[in-house]
């Protein structure tokens, strides 16, 4: 039996990042992951740290997580590889380039620089883009980084401080007290934190997650075609709708020289197969952003799994009907960005303070209270 | 552009152009895709224009005239629902729909890293041996090979009889091995007498069992290469060096299309059929077995895939081919001593210039992926990945299109393709 | 400009890197790097030399822009007249 304050299970970016937290407050941690550290659903994104303003209590989380991010960002080593390229969210049309202007006030009052690009100096910022789009939203503090060697960084730090790390090793079951592993060791802990993203329902069931793929190219090294992370402003409208499969553009530099190129949204789909069909929705609609898409080479396709909740926040905070057990999952596709925040909102509610900003939109009672749950099935 | 066939089969090499043979002359639409610009695969390599071996122009003249259509230059990249292959030929790309599909892909040569493995001028042992096929300049030049089994012999025949200088054979194996190998040949006495002449031709050739390469030497480009040859250490100077160390299937494609593996072959029932409905795999799919078990396996998949009956005498081949195989088998491994050449510095990754050092703290070929490159790379990991296998015993990761990196164009699928419905799981 | 009539169908001439090479039909690019004044392909990232490795299309070490087309692996593609070759070393 070993003892400690504090196991969290499941070893992907928020995992790792609480656990470097709470071990710099010298919490004693076991950070427990089934497989590697930061190679799951963490592994397969896009690493875009980017603050959204969909409602409140996200650009809340986004922006201070963003921000703590970039304070963050010397301490890295090179290999995460962060870049604080900003983002352009691209307006199509007059109705988008409208919500470019209400998007600038949200952010502005959140604290986030933002300004705003008309048709030419869009043009100038981004060359590569297809003629016709009108302007854009620029946020220019967003990042990107790639998030397995920034999962790794955090957890080797929490390593570096007495935290245990055991990779390669499944969890049976969470109970007051502590978890059972799947070869029967049981680890004791005050408290343990639920980490585990799209696999969260399998050891707590009821958890309102569920799957949502993604499908995600990268090309070959070469010259980069943009410089900017693009977003189309459609993205929004992908990643907030709960129906039918939808794709929406989305396109990344790396600094290896690289193009990352997305994005595709299924939900309820938890197969990990490319669907050539949506990736060919997804290419069709890069396309028609890039026009000189078809010519770069690919080098790989794949697919990842999102954690979805049903109103797009994750769940952070204490399970309503067990005290012992935390959440700290269903992040969907703002789990990098938001690895940051998240992390310090878990551990300042286990250590008893306030937060910096209002943690109660991301509780867990929301759904998993008896008053909740008629939310969530709603 | 598309191409509509009854059967489609990937590999023009003899074990494609078996099986393209005997469904073409059953009278099947057949489409031979081959990366290479001529077919003949590795083995045949160059025969189809200058053949000088007879059973080559033999399959090779069959194959023109049996009606079978080829398309060189051309690589398989996507399989995005079955019964449909995505194809890139050069500047452009094409969709397949097949009826049925053999997969004859071949094998590749598994190279081990050791300090200068990267210099211009080392070459894999079969590398070395079609580029000099192709039209190498290697009269005059002097060439070291290091590597295992049959190949190395073939190799240094074809260098030779081109006008190179065999400066020396270092074959890997014990010698224990070696002429444990060579007794149990009494059971296949066409193998024992093809390596008897091919060993005649190069008796004057130093050569030796117990050796290996540990280091290739240059500034720019190859100079000298260092031998361990029974403990003692040999330093010669040279022009080019052939280094690897067998063969290893390119499982890629049967894997794309969701063919079951097992010990790093495609699982068949005894018609070669695999688990995915209508694709049968041959030749060094089902494990390392030559052009025998290439011939016979083809001819078998052609035959079934044209509803046509197996002749007894084909049963027997198949029988007696996998024997051979399975002794070949026994006789691959590299030894202990070629896991150990590489030093920190020296790169795994040849794409993504990974050292060994880089790969400390991981412990399985994903994490050397996310963490340190290893793979990310152009050739998909094909190098290196099959070293880390024999290195770290790390198993591979799953197989998703493009199984060769592709224009995104050449991913697009045609209308006719994106309109039907998608695959159930 | 080669008159017609003096062109010799078993060989063929190709630029490399602007050099001149004539070699016999059914030589591939790769083989007919070796006669350029090196055989190095490409340079690594940190700038370090490349050449032929694998000979079958496997390695990825041949690539060049042949005839204006980047990323082409010269051990798969045959010497054609007039063709341009440019490595990326």
């Amino acid at each position: 039996m070993s003892a400690f304050d504090c196991v969290i299970v499941g070893g992907g970016i928020v995992g790792a990042a609480l656990a470097d937290v709470l071990s710099a407050e010298g919490v004693s941690v076991a950070l427990v992951e089934a497989r590697s550290i930061g190679t799951g659903t963490t592994a397969c994104g896009m690493g875009h740290l980017v603050a959204m303003d969909d409602n409140a209590a996200e650009l809340a989380l986004t922006a201070w997580s963003v921000a703590l991010w970039r304070e963050l960002a010397d301490g890295l080593p090179a290999t995460v590889e962060y870049d604080a390229c900003g983002t352009l969210w691209l307006a199509a049309d007059d109705e988008e380039m409208a919500a470019v202007s209400a998007k600038v006030a949200n952010y502005r009052a959140a604290g986030v620089r933002a300004e705003v690009l008309d048709s030419a100096a869009l043009y100038e910022a981004e060359p590569a883009l297809a003629p016709g789009l009108v302007g854009a939203l620029r946020v220019p503090e967003d990042a990107v980084l790639y998030p397995p060697v920034a999962a790794r960084t955090f957890a080797l730090r929490a390593q570096a401080r007495g935290a245990r790390l055991m990779t390669g090793c499944q969890v049976r079951e969470l109970r007051p007290g502590g978890v059972v592993l799947a070869n029967g060791e049981v680890l004791t802990a005050r408290h343990v934190v639920l980490a585990a993203g799209v696999a969260s329902p399998l050891l707590c069931p009821g958890l309102p997650i569920s799957p949502r793929k993604g499908h995600l190219l990268i090309t070959r090294r070469g010259a980069p075609v943009v410089h900017h992370q693009l977003v189309e402003l459609g993205y929004l409208k992908s990643a907030h709708g709960t129906d039918g499969a939808s794709v929406a553009f989305n396109a990344q530099p790396r600094v290896t020289g690289q193009l990352l190129l997305g994005s595709s949204r299924q939900p309820g789909d938890g197969t990990r197969e490319v669907d050539a069909a949506l990736l060919e929705r997804m290419l069709k609609r890069a396309a028609m952003f890039l026009p000189g898409l078809d010519g770069l080479q690919a080098l790989r396709v794949w697919t990842g799994l999102r954690p979805a909740t049903p109103d797009g926040l994750p769940l952070l905070g204490p399970h309503p009907e067990k005290p012992w057990l935390w959440l700290a999952c269903g992040h969907e596709g703002l789990g990098i960005t938001t690895a940051t925040g998240s992390a310090r909102l878990v551990a300042d509610q286990l250590l008893g303070r306030a937060s910096v900003i209002d943690a109660r939109p991301y509780s867990p009672a929301r759904f998993l209270s008896a008053s909740g749950r008629e939310v969530a099935h709603a | 552009m598309r191409e509509v066939c009854d059967l489609v089969v990937v590999g023009a090499g003899p074990g494609g152009l078996a099986a393209a043979c005997r469904a073409a002359e059953a009278g099947l639409d057949v489409l031979v895709l081959d990366a290479q610009p001529e077919p003949g695969g590795q083995v045949w390599r160059g025969e189809a224009r200058q053949g000088s071996n007879r059973l080559a122009r033999r399959w090779l003249t069959r194959f023109s005239a049996s009606g079978a259509r080829f398309r060189p230059g051309a690589r398989v990249i996507a399989a995005p629902e079955p019964g449909v292959l995505l194809v890139e030929e050069g500047p452009s790309s094409f969709a397949v729909r097949y009826g049925r599909a053999v997969l004859a892909t071949g094998a590749r040569e598994r190279f081990l890293p050791f300090p200068g493995w990267t210099l211009p001028g080392v070459l894999g042992v079969s590398g070395l041996q079609v580029l000099v096929k192709d039209g190498l300049p290697i009269r005059g030049k002097r060439v070291v090979l290091a590597g295992t089994g049959p190949l190395l012999l073939a190799a240094a025949a074809t260098i030779h009889s081109h006008g190179g200088e065999v400066l020396y054979i270092a074959e890997q194996a014990s010698a224990a091995s070696h002429w444990g190998f060579a007794l149990q040949l009494w059971r296949q006495p066409a193998k024992l007498l093809q390596g008897a002449l091919m060993s005649a031709k190069l008796v004057s050739v130093p050569t030796s069992t117990d050796a290996w390469v540990t280091a290739a030497e240059g500034e720019r480009r190859l100079e000298a290469v260092r031998l361990s040859v029974r403990g003692r250490e040999e330093h010669l100077h040279c022009d080019y060096l052939g280094a690897a160390y067998g063969l290893v299937p390119n499982l890629e494609v049967a894997r794309l299309l969701g063919c079951e593996t097992t010990s790093g072959a495609v699982v068949v029932d005894d018609r070669l059929q695999t688990r995915v409905p209508k694709v049968h795999a041959v030749g060094e799919l089902l494990g390392i077995g030559g052009v025998d078990q290439a011939l016979v396996t083809g001819e078998l998949a052609g035959l079934v895939a044209a509803e046509q009956p197996v002749p007894l005498a084909l049963e027997r081949s198949w029988h007696r081919v996998r024997t051979f195989a399975a002794q070949l088998a026994r006789h691959d491994a590299p030894r202990a001593e070629l896991l150990r050449l590489a030093t920190p510095d020296t790169l795994l990754c040849r794409c993504e210039d990974v050292p060994m050092s880089a790969l400390e703290g991981c412990q399985n070929l994903r994490e050397a992926r996310l963490y340190a490159r290893l793979g990310m790379g152009a050739c998909q990991g094909r190098t290196c990945g099959t070293a880390a296998q024999t290195l770290f015993g790390w198993t591979g990761e799953d197989v998703r299109p493009p199984c060769l990196p592709a224009r995104i164009g050449s991913l697009r699928l045609p209308s006719d393709v994106s309109s039907t419905p998608t695959r159930e799981s | 400009m080669r008159e017609p009539a003096l062109k010799n169908a078993s060989v063929v001439t190709l630029r490399i890197n602007g050099r001149e090479v004539t070699v016999p039909v059914g030589t591939s690019v790769a083989a007919a790097l070796a006669m350029t004044d090196s055989f190095v392909s490409r340079a690594d990232l940190s700038g370090r030399p490349r050449g032929p490795l694998c000979g079958m299309g496997v390695c990825f070490e041949c690539r060049a822009t042949i005839d204006g087309v980047p990323e082409v692996l010269m051990c798969l593609t045959p010497c054609r007249e007039d063709q341009t070759v440019v490595t990326d070393a």
